[in-house]
């Protein structure tokens, strides 16, 4: 199923779309006083949008230079060029300590290597330890979004989820009680684990080591009680100099829920004593994206989410209508990029209202890049016969300005004539839920001829 | 001055009074205004679908039409932002091309910007809620974006602040899309319409009489949502208002 149908499907529960809607208009509305805070915001994201433009350019350069750096603190470091050599790695690691249990922070990158059924089929337990991406890990979902994993269930979802997985009791579901309940469950993960994964928010070439920003202290647990800490990263994750780090936390934590900064920024600059620290630099696919003009600015991305919560139509159908690991604008242009075929629907799921560019702290031109994967789309042939072959001959009539009067004139003579029940028959679906606009006796043009004689 | 008044292909079967009043507001101004016949269509539904070669031939059909004028002005935002943004795809370097981009204007604009009328000798008792189209304002700049931290402006609220009587509001969410969106309006229906009812929901709720705002396809499409649910409050477009026609 494409994304219309599975928008359709979200739509039908009326209030719970309302409910899903406000929630993240709440978040926007948060990061939109966090934003106006800051007198310059807009030169924040200028800045943020160079340093990133200029780090994707000379990639190549940053990336070795962090690899140097990180090796002379005593991190390895390991390339995967894609999901299965990223994965195959991770297992490797495991195997080689004989660690069985394995706690995650939040990584959007593991969700996209497909890291967790992978380390499973391999007899190793994976426990998510942020709190929404645990909810959905024992729902057995994915993510809706980034930063808010299970922004789609309500707090009675959660509460029947741990009944049936934390042993919590029957209809209790108070936030705080749930919260307790699942500190206390992973809590005990944390000291049996055997070996702990985190993702990473910035690699900083000119130190070697990685930050991560969380608002749980999962990542921080979960990187100092086993001895082994695994830290996956895309290659866009490089920023130049430490220096650089200041830009973007001041803009992630705001864009993305209104905070001023994340409750935990952690630096990892080597590993724990007497633990071994190893970070893998995962490309699948991305230098792909490098190498295309039009896509090139989608790898600033700082994963804040502030696009997914303002888009008008991911906030009305839920991020599982979109079929890919990252939902809303940026996963739909990211989606398109990596597999325009499975994602054809994806850069048509926007009515092009640019919220997104003018949100993004990076300034990503999210919608540019969507009005542009639409014409690949078209030329690989995916658009869908109907609709092409509609527009096809409408551009015909529209190089022939008499045949268009011509059109125009019988659509208002014959279509007021035409019985309702046909004319809001199955195949209108514009009036499925609209009327269509009174058709007059004459167009502008006759209006204006009549007027000149 | 010579003006070459472009109105949209939808607009010129379907709006024809939307139309009118545009060229009488520009007429009252004392303007030299023609409707060139040949005119079609800008392209924009080819182009936002994706259909860039459909789209090619009507953006040089445009400028073959458009190109003598000194001002090119649209009652529509959004068609006037293909032309702006869209057509140097397939139109740059071309003779002409230049001019016709930097002289496209939508015709609150072109009042706000080039012809800065002090009165327009209209008025109009009613609350109006307005209606910030998604093109006109992030891509035409028409007026301030919530999402960003810039001055707040309204190229819109001016121009309307000079009919008389008008009591002006804005919807709590004042710029949020109302989910036309182009062939978006049928391809993604049932999030269409739902985005629709929300919207006009959110007008309904400033207690106006009237939404207004610079696209008609926006304010058809809400017009198709009231009407379906019989909800009392009436689109219409701004040149209506600034014509004195209501």
């Amino acid at each position: 199923m494409g994304h219309p149908e599975l928008a359709e499907k979200f739509v039908a529960n009326t209030k719970r779309m309302h409910w899903h809607d406000k929630a993240l208009w709440f978040v926007r509305e948060k990061r939109d006083l966090a934003a106006h805070g800051i007198d310059e915001w807009e030169e924040l994201r200028r800045v943020a949008s160079e340093i990133k433009a200029h780090t994707i350019n000379n990639l190549d350069t940053y990336l070795l230079e962090f690899e140097k750096n990180a090796k002379a603190k005593g991190i390895h470091v390991h390339w995967a060029k894609d999901a299965n050599e990223h994965n195959q790695i991770v297992l490797k690691l495991l195997n080689e300590k004989g660690a069985k249990k394995l706690v995650k922070s939040k990584s959007m990158l593991t969700e996209e290597c497909h890291l967790n059924p992978f380390l499973e089929e391999n007899s190793i337990e994976v426990v998510d330890t942020d709190l929404g991406e645990r909810i959905v890990q024992l729902r057995a979902e994915t993510p809706s979004h980034i930063v808010l994993p299970a922004i789609h269930l309500k707090k009675e979802d959660v509460g029947t989820t741990f009944e049936e997985h934390l042993g919590t009791q029957k209809g209790n579901c108070d936030p705080t009680y749930l919260t307790r309940e699942a500190r206390k469950h992973l809590r005990e993960k944390f000291l049996k684990a055997d070996a702990s994964l985190t993702g990473v928010n910035f690699a900083i070439a000119q130190t070697g080591g990685v930050v991560v920003c969380t608002n749980e202290g999962n990542a921080d647990l979960g990187a100092s009680l086993p001895k082994l800490h695994i830290a996956s990263m895309g290659i866009e994750k490089i920023i130049p100099r430490l220096k650089d780090l200041s830009v973007f936390t001041r803009l992630l934590a705001r864009s993305a829920t209104g905070q001023p900064i994340t409750s935990y920024t952690s630096h990892f600059h080597a590993p724990i004593n007497g633990g071994e620290m190893h970070i893998i630099i995962v490309d699948n696919k991305r230098s792909n994206i490098i190498a295309n003009e039009d896509f090139r600015q989608s790898l600033n991305c700082i994963r804040c989410g502030a696009c997914i919560n303002t888009c008008p139509v991911y906030r009305r159908s839920g991020g599982h209508s979109y079929g890919y690991t990252i939902p809303g604008p940026i996963g739909s242009t990211l989606g398109a990029s990596k597999d325009l075929r499975s994602n054809k629907t994806l850069p048509f799921a926007c009515t092009l209202c640019a919220s997104c560019s003018n949100v993004c702290p990076i300034k990503i031109n999210l919608h540019n890049q969507l009005y542009k994967h639409r014409q690949n789309v078209v030329k690989a042939g995916l658009l869908g016969f109907q609709k092409y072959t509609a527009l096809k001959i409408a551009t015909w009539v529209m190089k022939h300005p008499a045949l268009m009067d011509f059109s125009g004139k019988m659509a208002r003579k014959i279509v007021p004539k035409i019985p309702r029940s046909i004319l809001y028959s199955k195949v209108n679906a514009w009036g499925r839920k609209r009327e269509l606009p009174d058709f007059p006796k004459k167009s502008f043009k006759e209006l204006y001829k009549e007027r000149k004689k | 001055m010579k003006i070459g008044l472009f109105i949209p292909c939808f607009m010129n079967e379907l709006y024809p009074d939307a139309s009118m009043a545009t060229l009488k507001i520009l007429e009252n101004l004392n303007l030299d205004v023609e409707y060139p016949m040949e005119q079609t269509c800008c392209g924009q539904a080819q182009a936002n679908t994706g259909c860039a070669s459909e789209a090619e031939v009507l953006a040089h059909r445009f400028l073959k039409i458009f190109k003598k004028y000194d001002y090119i002005v649209a009652p529509s935002g959004s068609c006037v932002s293909m032309v702006r943004e869209n057509y140097a795809q397939f139109l740059e370097g071309l003779d002409g091309f230049e001019h016709l981009r930097t002289h496209t204007y939508e015709l609150v604009e072109f009042l706000h910007d080039i012809i800065q009328p002090k009165t327009l000798h209209v008025e109009l008792n009613e609350k109006v809620s307005i209606h910030n189209s998604c093109h006109a304002h992030r891509e035409l700049n028409l007026a301030s974006m919530s999402e960003r931290n810039l001055p707040e402006f309204s190229k819109i609220k001016n121009i309307l602040n000079l009919v008389d009587g008008i009591e002006l509001v804005e919807p709590s969410r004042k710029d949020e899309c109302c989910g036309f969106g182009g062939t978006f309006c049928v391809t993604e229906e049932a999030l269409s319409a739902a985005m629709g009812l929300d919207k006009v929901n959110d007008h309904l709720s400033t207690g106006a009489k009237y939404i207004t705002g610079v696209d008609m396809s926006c304010l058809m499409h809400m017009q198709g949502v009231i009407d379906r649910e019989k909800l009392p409050i009436k689109t219409v477009h701004i040149a209506q208002i600034l014509a004195g026609d209501l």
